[in-house]
């Protein structure tokens, strides 16, 4: 499988009265074609910033792509012009965000809202988008769509409503799905049955998917591949299995053991991880990570630890070496 | 929007007109200044004055008054003016047009620059567009009507001659007492505007618009704007209430004959029919607009269905 996706040293800062906030600082990683990987991390580490970054979708200001490059199909999306950028978005790269109840327009039908792709990217006239919608609507599992396809998005529920979401992105069979946390704003049944849909309709379609999630869950069960965040920095990546079975970053060792998992002794305790995100405008020189962790030596104040091979495929940016 | 709405809106309107009849007819006879006594004129005897005061009818107790008052509006009759003796609906109906024609020039020009405004300026937030149109609205806010009436006769009628200063008389006639009444109303609905629309573009879905490759224009015009409308349209429609009822100062400056001018006089000569008249059609349009507004917004926004 050839790579789709390439992001060097990607580099997002949000200019704030406060000072720079270095959201995304310097993150590298590869995206095969198919391939599903998945991108974890608390809250404010950076997951939804750097998948933003490469839709050029960034708020500017305050926002600002400082450095990087990221390749999609041998282009730097970060060099091309904003026409070509706008035939990306939405046509060889989707997007599928968290708010399913905010993200769609509430004054435009649903049908409105998926057709504007067809016929900007497919070239479709009204009559052929309408029957490729009924059929979106179809594949994502929307019943009776000839009727709800003139329906507004408040006539929908969450998980319907994430559903068009689904289908509006996958409308123009995209090479790249990103997938904001798509299912951490509905219900917990609806959740599993939203990424069986992505996962089955990518699978068929041979999409990649960037899976963005704090759901280790959720990871577990649909990635290939796994990069775990930390304060706008990747801290370790790899093939999801190997990842889970030896962890080699603390934080991502710290991550795993909060979690609570059925097939442990119910009277093992959860492991927090202690303290609290670090503050992105003031971060230390060394490790980010080191105020809050349990393994942390001399150097890690001193010198930050890049990303260094600990097996097939396997990185992590710690200074310590874990036992496997 | 069902038809059953509008009419219960409608019937609504009743006891809001009868609340409204009540407080002007309660209104006017408060305020000092006895009708008979200005009708009579000032050499006038106690027994001529008492003549008149019977012949206006104001000699009856006032709960006999109003009642008779009430009765007349159902057979469509307002009463007679005290001073010409004509009838109140035609004295209104003959300078209603005239102010009708005003507010919704003025409404007119201000919806179309305002919103036109407000829309750049905050799709170009920051911008030295957006600066200067908000510094000028700021202007439009603050002028009082009647100094900027007078500004644009003393540039455009005194020293370039291109419109006429006073009357009603042709469409050069309507441009100046336009522009003055609808300054302020336009500057109103540009700011509105322009902060709704920086609102909207803020919005998850207009990411989700511009995620899908559409084009900035589409973004706004599709997507933002009909969203940004919803608080404009509300202003709008209050705008023109306004402007229908209270175009007194610019129909002044200019000697507009609308029913503005009409009220200021009536109440100048106590002549409480055409008092009460006025108030009540303005009140009436006023209503009526409302009710646009409100039909205006479920078409605007599709959550908002009345039953």
């Amino acid at each position: 499988m050839g790579i789709l996706l390439q992001v060097r040293d990607l580099k997002t800062y949000f200019y704030t009265d406060a000072g720079v906030v270095k959201a995304v600082d310097g993150v590298s990683y590869d995206l095969k074609e198919g391939e599903t990987l998945g991108l974890v991390g608390e809250s404010g580490c950076g997951k939804s910033v750097s998948a933003l970054s490469i839709l050029r979708l960034i708020a500017n200001p305050p926002g600002k792509i400082v450095g990087g490059e990221i390749f999609f199909e041998g282009k730097d999306l970060l060099k091309i012009s904003e026409k070509e950028i706008r035939n990306i978005r939405g046509n060889h790269i989707a997007m599928i965000f968290q708010e399913p109840m905010t993200s769609l327009n509430p004054v435009l039908t649903i049908g409105l809202q998926i057709g504007e792709a067809l016929e900007l990217h497919r070239n479709m006239n009204k009559k052929e988008a309408r029957e490729e919608i009924l059929r979106l609507l179809r594949m994502v599992g929307i019943p009776d769509p000839e009727r709800r396809i003139g329906d507004y998005p408040h006539q929908f529920s969450g998980g319907m409503r994430q559903r068009v979401m689904i289908a509006m992105a996958l409308s123009c069979n995209p090479k790249l799905l990103i997938a904001d946390e798509p299912t951490t704003a509905v219900d917990v049944t609806i959740q599993a049955q939203l990424l069986e849909v992505v996962k089955e309709l990518t699978s068929r379609l041979g999409t990649a998917v960037m899976l963005i999630t704090h759901n280790l869950g959720v990871v577990a069960r649909h990635v290939n591949r796994m990069a775990v965040m930390y304060a706008g920095r990747i801290v370790e990546q790899g093939p999801a299995a190997e990842v889970y079975a030896h962890p080699q970053h603390p934080y991502t060792i710290g991550l795993l053991a909060s979690v609570p998992r059925l097939d442990k002794p119910r009277k093992e305790r959860l492991v927090p991880i202690d303290g609290q995100p670090p503050n992105l405008i003031l971060l230390p020189p060394g490790c980010s990570f080191m105020p809050r962790c349990s393994y942390r030596m001399e150097i890690c104040s001193k010198e930050r630890p890049e990303l260094r091979p600990v097996g097939d495929g396997h990185f992590t940016a710690c200074w310590a070496n874990m036992e496997r | 929007m069902s038809g059953q709405y509008i009419i219960r809106r409608l019937l609504i309107m009743i006891p809001v007109l009868l609340g409204i009849s009540l407080i002007i007819f309660t209104i006017v006879r408060v305020i000092p200044g006895d009708p008979a006594v200005v009708l009579a004129g000032p050499h006038a005897t106690k027994d001529v004055v008492d003549q008149v005061r019977v012949q206006l009818g104001l000699d009856k107790h006032p709960v006999k008054q109003y009642l008779l008052f009430i009765g007349n509006i159902f057979k469509g009759d307002l009463g007679t003016s005290n001073r010409t003796g004509l009838p109140v609906t035609k004295e209104i109906m003959a300078r209603l047009p005239n102010t009708l024609i005003l507010a919704f020039a003025s409404i007119l020009v201000a919806t179309v620059l305002g919103v036109t405004t407000g829309i750049i300026a905050g799709v170009k937030q920051n911008s030295k567009f957006d600066y200067l149109s908000m510094l000028v609205a700021l202007f439009g806010l603050s002028m009082p009507v009647f100094w900027l009436g007078l500004m644009l006769m003393l540039l455009f009628s005194i020293k370039l001659g291109w419109f006429p200063s006073v009357g009603a008389e042709s469409f050069k006639h309507l441009v100046l007492p336009a522009i003055t009444l609808g300054a302020n109303s336009t500057a109103i609905i540009a700011r509105m505007t322009r902060s709704s629309m920086l609102e909207v573009i803020r919005l998850d879905y207009i990411r989700t618009a511009r995620a899908k490759g559409l084009s900035e224009k589409v973004v706004i015009s599709r997507h933002a704007l009909k969203n940004a409308l919803i608080p404009v349209v509300t202003v709008i429609g209050l705008q023109t209430g306004t402007l229908l009822g209270g175009a007194v100062l610019t129909e002044i400056v200019f000697a507009w004959p609308g029913i503005g001018r009409l009220l200021v006089e009536a109440i100048l000569s106590r002549d409480y029919p055409i008092v009460q008249g006025v108030v009540l059609v303005v009140a009436t349009m006023f209503i009526f607009v409302n009710l646009i507004v409100d039909i205006l917004y479920s078409y605007l926004d599709p959550r908002i269905r009345y039953h």
